[in-house]
């Protein structure tokens, strides 16, 4: 296991960030040309649903990061609130719009997708409306961590309702198993194989390992410019 | 106990209350968080005339017939069936042996009378090929 702790320390962090971001944006952007060109042209349309399935490769993988997103942002207010790690907050504000964007993302795409598919842009079955509840969830994390004159506040009240919010990603994730949604079940994680053909689930994949990547660029490009702007903060309040 | 071993157990203990909370108000409102009743849950509940709610289920296979403007089909669950009737247009996946939502209401004459259909797809997706030589090779399962 490597030792991250190192990058606890925020000027060592953005001096880690500066390294590794330009090979990343690089990767990243080859990756996303790769994924939507298999999106696009080499995935086959689906038996039922057609070329309307190319949605998912989009959807599923916005999906899951924005719930990724939010575990991590739990993850930080856990160890501002006890370790009370100097990063944390930071990066939680670096990373709470970039997973609203990606919930917004899953949310859009969804709609667009049941209106031809279910008939509808909107239900408000169990498993949509978990998922606005985690956008709201993202929403109030930005406006809290905002909210106060000294932005310590801002962190540590954003902080408690990320940890109190997490509640809602067990109930988002098992929300088609516990009650009746038009939504359907899961395809991928699930005790048998997944129920994706290989032509499918390939590009699924390959999609949800590149907007990972654009999700970790876009938040450590954040991150330094939140250690900046703090930065900036105190010296003004110093002089 | 260091300070910090108080918060992350304070932290523990604040989350672990807030789960049973939320699992016990979801359990209480388990009813009204189903989007839909299936034909048996409908048979239970003795679900009154006039009064709106959706029914989920299969079209059942060989059970639907176009009557002018009117859809006629049967919703089954495999263990009770119910008949409905619907006027206007389809989603495309509407179909025999597929998931459907109809919300409305029972009429006198038994029959559930459907403002808007919603079809439901399922788990699975394969190229139209791949499901082709599944059904001719006969492991073709149909969802219950």
């Amino acid at each position: 296991m490597v030792d991250l702790h190192f990058l606890a320390n925020p000027a060592r962090f953005r001096r880690f960030s500066q390294r590794v971001l330009p090979s990343l944006g690089f990767a990243t952007a080859l990756m996303l040309a790769v994924g939507f060109y298999m999106a696009f042209f080499v995935a086959p349309a689906d038996y039922q649903q057609g070329d309307t399935v190319r949605i998912m490769f989009l959807h599923v993988p916005a999906a899951w990061l924005s719930m990724a997103g939010y575990a991590l942002l739990a993850g930080l207010g856990a160890s501002l609130l006890v370790w009370r790690h100097p990063l944390a907050a930071l990066m939680a504000r670096a990373a709470a719009p970039v997973g609203a964007s990606f919930a917004a993302v899953c949310l859009l795409t969804g709609s667009l997708w049941g209106r031809p598919m279910w008939g509808t842009y909107w239900v408000w079955d169990a498993r949509l409306t978990s998922m606005l509840l985690l956008f709201f969830l993202y929403l109030g994390h930005i406006a809290l961590s905002r909210a106060y004159d000294s932005p310590e506040r801002g962190d540590r009240a954003s902080a408690i309702l990320a940890l109190v919010g997490v509640i809602n990603l067990p109930i988002i994730k098992f929300s088609v198993d516990w009650w009746n949604t038009l939504h359907q079940p899961a395809s991928i994680t699930r005790l048998d194989a997944p129920a994706i053909h290989n032509s499918i689930l390939v590009p699924l994949l390959w999609m949800a390992v590149s907007l990972l990547m654009l999700f970790v660029l876009l938040v450590l490009l954040r991150t330094e410019t939140e250690i900046d702007r703090r930065r900036l903060e105190n010296a003004e309040a110093a002089a | 106990m260091t300070p910090k071993r108080r918060r992350l157990w304070l932290l523990l203990g604040s989350l672990g209350t807030l789960g049973v909370a939320v699992a016990l108000v979801l359990t209480a409102l388990n009813d009204n968080l189903v989007f839909f009743y299936s034909p048996t849950q409908v048979a239970e509940k003795n679900v009154g005339p006039e009064r709106r709610f959706r029914l989920g289920g299969l079209v059942e296979q060989g059970s639907v017939q176009k009557d002018g403007q009117f859809v006629r089909f049967t919703v089954t669950d495999t263990n009770k069936t119910l008949k409905v009737v619907y006027r206007g247009i389809l989603p495309d996946l509407f179909r025999e042996g597929q998931g459907v939502i109809a919300e409305g209401s029972i009429g006198p004459d038994g029959v559930f009378t459907a403002r808007e259909i919603l079809a439901k797809h399922d788990e699975n997706y394969m190229p139209k090929e791949v499901a082709k030589a599944i059904k001719e090779s006969g492991q073709w399962k149909e969802r219950k």
